[in-house]
Order: structure tokens, then sequence, then C-alpha cells
């Protein structure tokens, strides 16, 4: 068991470390406080520059192949990226969804032709993805989705909708799952396609959430044409595909959660020292101190676990039982401190944006909404439970 | 980094469940722990054999001169298997603190013969008051003429009954901080004055005392280490100590797991396995994450006593409070998910909840420590 670095990550970590605090600018980093969330619609400008800067320096797509863009480098450096960009408080790039599934699932299933097209500028922000896996009756049902590619000479035409899309209103290409063979089981009828979100015929209609802000969309396809080039992993293998697409989303995003529940967590203990409660300091309150202090501990036992699924990948070994966690925990434990953040402010809870009154200008009233989307983006917690109980733990299908 | 263990400790590991499944079963353990003593003389020297008792003291000391990641893994396995008797208090107690506090010669007479079996030797730091910090320790030792008069009452000292000597916390001066005029004193079990009482415990496995001290009087060579200072040393003692605890807590927690996925996947209701209803399998997948969260703090914590980093206390406390709640959340899921089966004597499911419940409380509990770490982390 060793936590140090060898001498050629400690020159990464510095690298890393000067390189963010010279081309991090104080005024993004206020500007961008819900950093501790998703990117909210107004910072994605912002973010496309921060992603750019990133990979001029190298410091997207970490272990992605060189040959497709990538630095060919290992998890450990991808790690020691993020723990250094929550230090610095840095935002995540904004092509999340690219750069955690769709470019790895390309690079595991693509053609060469496909693996030299698309990866490279994902990681440039060239070109932003979104995922069109939910349907409107299919969620974690997802295999049951009932968007149709029927095909047509040389391409499928595609007709349905997709639901919860983020980004899709500023994304240039889908990651689509849709139904090629309606007459197999459900799991055996699915084709991946790499569709083009400026064919003729894809709709996306911005979805308003109760945090008041479009940040997801509804996307229509209405006769849309996807030529067969376009198929990633093979004819009606789309669900192995997909599932790959979740495998890695669970760990690539492992790290960004990481990164985004320690900036939250340090934004909170900020909070709570500067707010005054029953006439004393929030922070000296017991009960508090014993939330704080258990959000702290929950902190850190996230970031170990992490570690130990990363110390596996290493090893080449595969993932054990404390990477399934991951998503799940991560979601708890950032509602729990959304929450508490509220229970901080007591009535100024109530208080948004515009009010003189408000906290940290409302910025904490929007990401306590946003964070009851948490449990449910990107695979539910009960369905994490169901893969736990039944992946894991070996326990017998409903 | 390498947060895993290596291939020398995944050895120490299976011949440690293999030596727990064949020399500790639950019989042996059911057996033992309705015996006052808790412990048999022969599992005692099969444990010394294996060197587990002078594991972690140096080799100057005819120890095994192994850190405390090596120690998690024994303290996983005797956890798993609900190991009763004095390992805990021995080794990592009343052994620990004559390694932290001892002097040369103090050390030199009693670890070789603890590592051998030969002694055992426990601590009582812990009084009536319950009280935790340095501000607990009450009992009070007068010095007059190179000897002292030790009078008052420990509670909660583990294995004093069977232990040959009992390191004795307690307050020579009352300075401006409770931490200081705290000293340590080996005194021998049989020293006149010294009375030992068994308390029956819910936990039967791990044997708790009150010792008493009537008038205790001891020379100056029963000091361990600088009379007035035994503070530090006990501190670094308790924590170590804790870190110990937690892993055997681990141990049992994954035990705990396992015999109830087991279970679930065997016993039928309504005509199909009872792990195949959401209602279990998500409370399984909870236990789970509870273990497995558990493990991750315990080894860091494990790993900040070897390398003696500036965060070790934060590291130990951290792991106590987390594992001290999910280890009782687990326990108690066990048996909920048992059914009235987990309910009786003959399963071995409450050996574990007794356990889980009493070392819940041993060396502060989970509000205790999130408390620390408040201080810690300079809320």
């Amino acid at each position: 068991m060793d936590f140090t670095l060898t001498p050629e990550q400690t020159a990464f970590r510095d690298r890393v470390r000067s390189w963010l605090k010279q081309n991090l600018p104080e005024e993004w980093v206020r500007r961008l406080r819900a950093g501790s969330d998703v990117p909210r619609p107004e910072a994605y400008d912002l973010l496309r520059q921060w992603q750019r800067k990133m990979y001029e320096a190298g410091l997207v797509g970490l272990t992605w192949p060189r040959e497709y863009g990538g630095q060919g480098l290992t998890f450990m450096e991808e790690m020691i990226l993020h723990e250094e960009m929550a230090l610095t408080k840095a935002p995540l790039v904004l092509n999340v969804l690219a750069i955690g599934m769709a470019g790895p699932t390309i690079i595991a299933y693509g053609t060469e032709e496909q693996k030299r097209r698309y990866p490279a500028r994902m990681l440039s922000c060239e070109e932003i993805w979104c995922q069109g896996y939910s349907e409107p009756n299919a969620g974690s049902d997802l295999a049951s989705l009932q968007t149709r590619a029927v095909r047509h000479g040389e391409h499928y035409v595609v007709n349905g909708q997709k639901v919860w899309t983020s980004l899709a209103h500023v994304a240039d290409w889908m990651m689509l799952l849709a139904r090629t063979d309606p007459d197999v089981p459900k799991h055996k009828g699915i084709t991946y396609f790499l569709l083009d979100m400026k064919s003729p015929g894809v709709a996306v209609k911005p979805l308003k959430q109760f945090t008041g802000d479009a940040e997801f969309n509804e996307v229509y396809f209405d006769n849309v044409r996807v030529h067969e080039s376009q198929v990633l992993g093979g004819l009606n293998n789309g669900w192995a595909v997909g599932l790959t697409t979740l495998m890695y989303e669970r760990l690539a995003l492992g790290f960004g959660l990481q990164v985004r529940l320690r900036i939250a967590l340090d934004g909170l203990v900020e909070l709570a020292r500067q707010t005054k409660k029953n006439g004393g300091m929030a922070t000296q309150d017991p009960v508090l101190r014993q939330k704080l202090a258990q959000l702290w501990i929950d902190t850190e036992v996230f970031k170990y676990t992490g570690a130990r699924a990363v110390t596996r990948l290493l090893k080449g070994e595969m993932p054990g039982p404390e990477a399934s966690t991951g998503k799940m925990l991560w979601a708890e434990g950032h509602q729990r401190l959304q929450e508490l953040a509220m229970e901080i402010q007591g009535p100024y809870s109530q208080l948004m944006k515009g009010s003189e009154w408000a906290v940290a200008e409302g910025l904490w009233q929007h990401t306590f909404l946003r964070s009851r989307a948490n449990s449910i983006e990107g695979g539910t917690t009960e369905i994490q439970r169901n893969i736990i109980g039944e992946r894991v733990l070996g326990l017998p299908k409903g | 980094m390498n947060f895993g263990f290596s291939d020398e400790q995944e050895l120490l590991r299976s011949t440690a469940r293999k030596f727990c499944e064949n020399e500790c079963p639950s019989e042996v353990v059911r057996t033992l722990m309705e015996m006052p003593e808790g412990m048999s003389p022969e599992l005692w020297a099969k444990l010394a054999e294996q060197g587990w008792l002078g594991l972690i003291y140096p080799e100057a000391y005819d120890g095994m001169g192994l850190g405390f990641v090596d120690l998690t893994v024994l303290m996983e396995e005797m956890g798993r298997a609900v190991v009763p008797g004095p390992y805990l208090s021995t080794v990592l107690l009343g052994g620990l603190a004559i390694l932290e506090a001892g002097n040369e010669d103090q050390k030199k007479a009693w670890l070789p013969r603890i590592g051998s079996g030969e002694a055992r030797v426990t601590l009582a730091w812990m009084e009536p008051s319950a009280m935790l910090g340095p501000g607990g320790i009450s009992l009070a030792a007068s010095g007059h003429g190179g000897r002292f008069t030790l009078s008052g009452t420990k509670l909660f000292v583990q294995d004093a009954h069977t232990a040959d000597a009992i390191v004795v916390a307690a307050r020579t001066a009352s300075g401006q901080a409770a931490s200081e005029g705290v000293t340590l004193f080996l005194v021998p079990r049989d020293a006149a004055g010294l009375e030992v009482k068994l308390l029956p415990t819910m936990d039967q496995t791990r044997k708790l005392c009150e010792v008493t001290l009537r008038d205790a009087v001891v020379g100056s060579e029963a000091v361990l280490g600088e009379a007035g200072k035994g503070w530090d040393p006990l501190g670094r003692v308790l924590d170590r100590a804790t870190v110990a605890l937690c892993a055997e807590m681990c141990g049992g927690a994954q035990k705990v797991l396992d015999m109830t996925v087991e279970y679930a996947k065997i016993r039928h209701a309504f005509g199909r396995p009872i792990g195949s209803y959401q209602g279990v399998k998500h409370r399984a997948a909870d236990m789970l994450v509870d273990v497995e969260n558990s493990k991750s703090i315990t080894y860091y914590a494990a790993w900040a006593m070897d390398e003696g980093v500036a965060e070790g206390p934060l590291a130990v406390s951290m792991a106590k409070a987390y594992v001290s709640d999910a280890c009782r959340r687990v326990s108690a899921a066990g048996i909920q998910l048992h059914g009235g089966i987990g309910f009786t004597w003959e399963h071995d499911l409450h050996l574990y909840f007794k356990r889980a419940k009493g070392s819940e409380f041993t060396f502060g509990d989970a509000t205790h420590h999130r408390e620390r770490v408040a201080q810690l982390i300079n809320l």
C-alpha cells in the first residue's frame, strides 16, 4: 500500500498545478462556482473555451490512445489531474458526455475510420456530443426503447423521440440507441448509431426543469436518414455497446464526481463559517458540526473507495465491488450536502437570485434544486442498487 | 499509488482465514465465550506460534516487525471469525502502551513474553465517568519517597481478569491542561490493593472488567515512560488500537454480508428466492456499500499509522466514525433480512451483532469521532 507518487507522476502533478495556476482566471472560478454541479446554459461558452485551453495543454483525454488524439497515459494521471482541479476549483470540461462516454465507446467498438474521425474532435471541443438513450416510455427499463430505425438501401430511417437529453441544443452528434429489429427479444434488436444532429428531421425542443433552467431537451426524429457507416459495433448489437458506454460513464464520471463533491463541500464549509446561527457561528452549533464532519468523512470515503477501484484498474484487474458504488454514493452524498446548505441558511434558503437578501446570489438554491436529479440521471439509485445486488452480490433477478 | 494489498499480505489473509476456520469455528467461539477467560491456553499458544501476538512489535523485541496495514489483514480475518479473547487488549493496548511509552528495560522485559504468549497485559484508562479525553483520567496517584500510591476505579477494562499486568493511566498532577499530569503505571495483576471484577457484558466474546485500586503501592520502576507525560503515548496507543478495531469490525461486517447474501439466495418466499425482491436486494446493496466504504477508510487509516503522516489522527477518527455507524447498520440489516432465524441464539448472527454494538462504543463512538474530525479540520 503506497500513496506516494513516482517521480514521473510528481512531475505531471507539478506541471498540472502550475498550468492551472497560470491559466485558470479568478473571474472564471467566481462565475463558475456552480462548478460544484453540472454546467448551466449561461456557462457553455466559457466552458467551451476552457476545454479548448485544457486540450491545447494536453490535459484532455489523458487515458485515450495517442493515435486518436489522446495522451496515452494511465488512470493515475487522470486521478492526479482531477485532484488538482478540485484543489483549484477548476470547472470541468463542457464536452463531458463525449469524453466520458462516446469517445471510449468508439475507441472500444469503432471501425478504424470511426476512431480516426470522431475522438480527437471531442477532445478539442470542436464537436459536442449528447446521449440519445432515454425515451418517454424507456427510462430505467432502457431496453424497451421504441425509437425505430428501418433499413432503406444504404441508409436507416429513424423515427421516434428521446428525452432528458442534456446538451442536445448545442450538440453536433448524438449516441443514438434505436430499435432495428422489433421481432426479437427487446435487448437483441437495438443498434447504436452515431447521429449527426444537423441531419434533416431532427428537432430539439428545450425541456424546462423545475430549477427553471432548460439544460435538458426532448429530441424528435422525423424520417431522419442515417448512413449504415454510422452504425457503431454492429447491427443489433447496440445493447452491449450501450452498456459499455454506461460502464465508462461510471468510471470516468467517478473522477469528475469526486471533484464536484469536494468543491461543493469546501463551499459548504465556507458558507457555514460565514453564517450566524442563533447568535453564534454556524460552525459552533454542535448538531451542524456533526453533520458537516459527516459530510467531510463521506467525501473522503468516496475518494478512497475510488482510489481502491483505480488501483485495480492500474493492475489490469477487473473493477471490484468497490467500483459499483460510486454513482449512488455521490448522488446521496451530494443531496445531503445540498440539504445541509439549506439548513444552514434557515429561512434565507427560501430566497432566490434577484433578492438582495439571497445568500450567495441564490447559487445554493439552484444547486439544491438541481441535486434532486442526481439520483435519477445516469441510472437511478434504485437501478444502481439492482446492479450491485445482481452483478456484484449475485442475487437473483426479480 | 497502490491502494491494495501486497502478495505477502494476501498470503497472510488466506493463512489467517484458514487458521480461523480450523481453530476457531463458531462452536469454539461459543465454548470460549461461556468461559470467564474467553480464551483457551491452546488457542492462545497457536496464535503465538503463528507469530501474530508479536506481529507489530519490532524484531528487537522478538516481534515480526510488521505494520498496521499487515495487522489490518489479520484483524479483518479475526473479526470475520469473531475470535474471542484478549488479542486486542494484550497486543494493541497493554503491549502497545509498553512499546509506545516504556523504557528499554520494560520493553525487553515484556514484549518478547507477550509475543510468545507467556504474558498478557491490558490497559485501564477509562473510568466510570466514561470520558474519552485526558480529562477523564482522574484516578489519583500520589508519589512519596520513590513510591506511588494509586486509588480509584477503572471501568470497561478489557481482560483485566486474565492479565499478568495492567497499564493504569493515573493522574499524578493537576496541571493547567488535562493532558498534563497523566502518568502510565505498569501494575502487576497481583499487586496488593488491586481488585478485578469481571462484568457481565452484552458481547460475551469480549470480557470487560472493573478494576479498583485501593491504596495500591508501586515503585518508580512501574512508571511507563516519563511521569506526567503519559497522555501523548496513551493517545497514540488509543489511535492505533482504534484502527485495529476498525479492521476487526470490517471483517465482521463482511461476514454478516456474506451470510446474508447466501441466505437470500436459498430462502424462498412466495415461490422465489427472497434475494430477488428489491426490498431485500436493495438493503443488501446498501450493506455492500457500507462494508466497502468501511474498508476504504480503515485501510487508509492503517496506512497513515504506518507512514506517520500528519493526517493520522484525522484518518483514525474518520475511520471510527464511519465504521461505527456502518457496522451497526450492516449487523442490524443482517438480522432483519434473515427474519426470525436471525433472532435465535442458535444462529451466529447475534455474535456479530453484539460484537458490532460493543465495538461501536469502544474507543469512542461515531458522535465522538465526528466532533474530533470537526476539531481537526478546524471547523
